[in-house]
């Protein structure tokens, strides 16, 4: 791995690139101590209104910030175009490829996928057989994480299409760098974020039932206060003036899902979820569960209610399945992908898990099903016995497994202890799809790696966030 | 054969729920050597019954009763005819290829000891699939222990498989994962078992498996009694494992503590009771 | 609006006035037992506090006797009482994460911002000026959060049940303290008279933030049965049972005008307010002022039933 790209300087010794003048000018103009005061700032505005995530495993920190870093990290007009079309049709894939394998299941008979890869798949869900969703649309908020290694090369490092979160973040950054940096906002014409959740509102109403003859009725469904992106959940409800249920507050009669009000049981026509698969019907899945409503696969089935995302699109964001979207994008839409897919070692597969064994202090090795940077093996900065260890896991359970290089994502200015220096960032842009197409709001969540030389930008390891500036040119 | 089948589950609430939401998997369809002559469902409280088509092809049917009731009873009966197929299902709903069937769930995963029976098995039995299933069959037949009081519906097949002791259930699971575990399909069936020795009620119904046979498309297997299913099996449900196939799954809001009971009996009607239900 | 975020706003409401409630029976406990014997007799009043707060049971099963060190950690700051000031914070605060959206910016930087600085009091006061500075600070917090309510708030259904969690509470935290003191109230204490009562009375008037109301409304120095009087039926009194029951009773009426229908809530709020606006203080004491309490917290208690069924479930 060479030195990285950085978004504002390009490759070493160049000269500063256009997006970033301005912002580099107005780096050499403040006074540092001002850099620090306005952090200072940004984390209490943050505390004060409560924006905070759990961190699973750490026994007295229920509710703790991600740091957020008040340097923005910016792309041109023409980079956020070329990362749109690829996005657009990276997401119009993924819901063909979901409809199929729930339905006709082409892409099996043609040979392109192993069967076993989707029929054993956990996140296949077999429930969903047959199931049919308004206009075909499974993923209606898709998280794609792309990575950036120079001037013109992005790549999907995951693609997230289950429950994906973080856009709380995308907005509130974006309210708090307005409310500290007004000057900077002044020399910068910036493309807006803070229509993100009328766009949404919009999409969702537009995949109701067939059936609702009214103004759709959409609730957000949430696990409740202890899930880790609450925070999120309660803020996108407020901004979406939609009610934030859980399971307790609906119900199902005569395959209709009611809500609990105050005026008596109220029809339910879309519901957002952030609850998971398995959780959400004790009936259908996890029969333990109680963050879920008895009954929804039923109304779900009769078509009476619509549920974004719908259930059992894990099978299209899994690991192993990802390693095949260059060719789910060929065979669906008969175009190349715009957008470059990381080279990718599926351990079930002899040849691939020798080759992997073999060069792991070069490796990232994932596990298939883990998310959230749990379970990861970063070959370049694990220890030795880190690498035995992970060795020994690997060759348990190798299905579990896939590998990939050490990509050197590209760096992007940071306040950090020492003054500004790069760190390594990526970026979530969120793609909603409704009954009209594709929508994706200009930008997305960065996250950056606060410490020096890592390329862990997940929450829950220490990363933090970033504005995203898209330049409106 | 023609099989009168009876089913009866009946909750007592000690106190009255306010709602009560239910799945019911009680139906059989049709297939060969199986034909549903009459069939009904009669549910104790007024409330409407969903029918639909479920991912494995089973009818289920759901309801939600408004309380409150001191007591919630489900009746299901009716008669199939049934012919002896020596095991093997032609004609019956299929929603998916074999290749589905290998898939664990939380109930049937394959232990050490599952694994090692499983292996040990095939080394004595050989290269054949059919003469290797009816040996993991015959093995668990042997050495597993019927018994009603150490197992429940969360047992696991690695669990009763440490017992040697379960339900037609726990039998099932066991042979389901070392099925799957040896590369063949198997799939977990819930029905009905027709004993001509005892004419009485039976506290549930009956379990059996099914495993894809390249050569012979799906056979039975009942592990409980050690055969292949015959004319007095009659089978309703379809499922990777009991929860998938289970008869009923329900919730209830509000109300105190519930007891249920099950009473099922299955008899083959005399010429005579046919005749008398006729006139 | 969804039952359960009715259900969280009322008990949110309720907890903050619980809290400030206890912080009140503590403080004036405290002025009563820091008096010498001969001013308010060998009673023990931190005894009398247990009562009064209404967890007598379950504080016996952890000390035998009260002292003024177990009652004020219990009461305030311990964990194993459900219903102590930190844990009626907890569940405030709880309630009011539960429910953000329907709460304003400002309610929820009030019960946030009690919730986080709760925290700097440890586990509790360690001297009594300590106490005092924390028995004040629950009590600005509970304005504060009341005041937030009050001002910025939409007047719909979400404030209305805010309200009623408020005027439930306090109805029934009068009653009790009622309850538990009624001996003192008696006309016939006129004739014991003395030093003694008049701090008992004080310290009654003191634990609803009425002593100073009690000299604006009847010009007179503390007599047993118009404390009883301002208590029970004086509307003017913000804590009174009557004025509770004015504010249940508009606050109801506004959310059957909002919804277009009224049910047993309503009809049992009304029903209790007319008994107190046609009673008289003379006729309460004639028939028992003892079994006009236990009335009273009977039917308090049917109306919290009533509103839990008809809009919280």
């Amino acid at each position: 791995m060479g030195v990285a790209f950085d978004e504002m300087k390009g490759h070493d010794g160049e000269a500063i690139r256009p997006a970033y003048g301005e912002l580099d000018r107005w780096l050499k103009e403040v006074p540092p101590d001002v850099l620090d005061y306005r952090r200072r700032e940004a984390e209490l505005i943050f505390r004060r209104i409560g924006i905070t995530f759990a961190v699973y495993g750490e026994a007295d920190a229920t509710e703790r910030l991600i740091p957020f870093d008040v340097i923005p990290r910016i792309m041109s007009a023409d980079e956020w175009r070329r990362l749109e079309k690829g996005l657009t049709q990276r997401v119009n894939a993924l819901n063909m490829f979901i409809k199929d394998v729930y339905g006709a299941r082409d892409i099996l008979r043609a040979g392109i996928l192993p069967e076993d890869m989707v029929f054993r798949n956990p996140a296949f869900r077999p429930e969903m057989n047959g199931q049919t969703v308004p206009h075909d649309i499974y993923v209606h908020i898709a998280g794609i994480d792309i990575i950036r290694v120079d001037a013109d090369t992005f790549y999907v490092l995951e693609d997230n299409a289950r429950t994906p979160s973080g856009v709380s973040y995308m907005l509130e950054n974006r309210e708090i760098m307005m409310r500290l940096f007004p000057e900077l906002f002044s020399r910068h014409r910036i493309a807006p974020v803070e229509n993100y959740p009328d766009e949404l509102l919009a999409s969702l109403k537009s995949v109701a039932p067939l059936s609702t003859s009214k103004e759709p009725n959409v609730v957000l469904l949430t696990p409740g206060v202890y899930n880790s992106a609450y925070y999120e959940h309660s803020f996108l409800a407020d901004k979406l003036g939609v009610e934030l249920v859980e399971g307790r507050d609906l119900f199902v009669k005569d395959e209709v899902v009611y809500m609990r009000t105050t005026q008596g049981p109220q029809r339910v026509d879309v519901i957002y979820r952030r609850v998971d698969d398995d959780f959400i019907d004790p009936l259908a899945f996890r029969p333990d569960s109680i963050l879920g409503v008895p009954g929804l696969m039923s109304a779900y089935g009769a078509g009476n209610v619509t549920l974004a995302n719908a259930v059992g699109t894990g099978i299209a964001d899994d690991k192993a399945i990802y390693s095949f979207m260059p060719d789910i994008v060929k065979f669906y839409l008969d175009e190349e992908p715009l957008l470059k897919n990381v080279p990718t070692w599926r351990c079930r597969e002899p040849e691939h898990l020798s080759y992997v064994l073999d060069h792991l202090p070069e490796l990232v090795v994932k596990e298939v099903h883990g998310s959230g940077g749990y379970g990861m093996l970063i070959g370049p900065s694990a220890s030795k016995v880190a690498i035995e260890q992970f060795r020994a896991k690997l060759k348990s359970a190798p299905a579990n497994f896939i590998a990939q290089p050490t990509l050197a994502l590209s760096t992007s200015p940071t306040c950090v202890e020492a003054g500004v220096a790069p760190r390594h960032v990526d970026l979530r842009p969120f793609v909603l799809t409704g009954k009209k197409g594709v929508r994706i709001v200009p930008g997305g969540l960065t996250r950056v790696a606060l410490k020096e030389g890592s390329l862990v930008v997940n929450s829950s390891q220490g990363g933090g966030t970033k504005d995203t500036w898209v330049l409106d040119k | 054969m023609r099989i009168r089948i009876s089913h009866t589950t009946t909750y007592l609430y000690d106190a009255p729920p306010k709602t009560v939401t239910q799945v019911l998997r009680l139906t059989p369809r049709n297939h060969d050597g199986q034909y549903v002559v009459s069939w009904r469902i009669d549910l104790s409280v007024d409330c409407q019954l969903h029918q639909r088509e479920g991912a494995f092809g089973n009818i289920s049917h759901s309801f939600t009763a408004e309380g409150p009731f001191d007591e919630l009873s489900i009746l299901v009966e009716g008669e199939v005819d049934t012919q002896d197929t020596s095991g093997i299902v032609r004609g019956a709903v299929e929603r998916f290829p074999p290749a589905l069937y290998l898939r664990d769930t939380e109930l049937t995963v394959a232990d050490a000891a599952i694994i090692e029976f499983a292996e040990a098995t095939r080394a004595k039995a050989g290269g054949d699939t059919l003469g290797l299933l009816h040996a993991l069959m015959a093995g668990l037949n042997e050495d597993f222990a019927f018994d009603t009081e150490q197992t429940t519906v969360a047992t696991t097949a690695a669990e009763a498989f440490k017992l040697k002791r379960g339900v037609c259930q726990d039998g099932t699971h066991i042979f389901i994962a070392a099925a799957r575990h040896l590369g063949i399909p198997a799939r977990y069936i819930g029905g009905h078992y027709c004993r001509t020795d005892d004419k009485g009620a039976q506290g549930a119904g009956h379990a059996w498996a099914e495993a894809y046979i390249d050569t012979l498309g799906w056979v039975g297997f009942d592990p409980t009694h050690g055969l292949s299913p015959t004319e007095a099996h009659v089978r309703v449900a379809v499922g990777l494992d009991y929860l998938g196939a289970a008869p009923v799954r329900g919730t209830r809001h509000g109300g105190g503590r519930e007891t249920m009971n099950v009473s099922v009996r299955v008899a083959p009607t005399t010429w005579q009771a046919q005749s008398q239900s006729q006139s | 609006m969804l039952s359960r975020t009715a259900d969280n706003l009322y008990w949110l409401s309720r907890y903050v006035e619980r809290a400030e409630y206890l912080a009140r029976i503590l403080d004036a406990t405290q002025r009563l037992s820091a008096l010498p014997l001969a001013y308010v007799g060998t009673g023990n009043e931190w005894e009398s506090a247990v009562l009064t707060a209404g967890c007598a049971s379950s504080f016996f099963k952890h000390y035998e006797t009260a002292t003024e060190e177990n009652v004020t950690d219990y009461l305030a700051f311990s964990t194993a009482n459900p219903s102590s000031i930190r844990n009626c914070f907890e569940m405030a605060r709880g309630n009011a994460r539960a429910v953000r959206t329907a709460l304003t910016g400002e309610m929820w930087d009030a019960i946030n911002g009690t919730w986080l600085e709760l925290k700097r009091f440890g586990n509790g006061p360690s001297s009594r000026e300590e106490t005092s500075r924390f028995l004040r600070w629950v009590q600005e917090s509970s304005l504060r959060f009341d005041g937030s309510a009050y001002r910025t708030m939409l007047r719909n259904d979400a404030y209305w049940f805010s309200r009623l969690g408020v005027y439930m509470e306090r109805a029934d935290n009068t009653a009790r303290i009622l309850d538990v003191k009624y001996h003192l109230l008696l006309p016939d204490n006129e004739r014991v008279g003395g030093p003694l009562d008049y701090f008992q009375w004080a310290a009654i008037l003191r634990s609803v933030s009425a002593l100073t109301s009690y000299h604006w409304v009847y010009r007179e120095s503390l007599k047993p049965w118009l404390v009883a009087d301002l208590l029970i039926l004086k509307e003017e009194m913000p804590r009174s049972l009557a004025s509770c029951y004015e504010a249940i009773v508009r606050n109801l009426d506004a959310i059957a005008t909002y919804y277009g229908r009224q049910g047993p809530a309503q009809r049992q709020a009304r029903g209790v307010r007319t008994r107190l606006q046609n009673s008289k203080m003379d006729g309460i004491f004639q028939r028992g002022l003892h079994e006009f309490i236990g009335e009273f917290i009977t039917e308090n208690n049917r109306l919290g039933l009533a509103i839990t069924e008809q809009f919280l479930q």
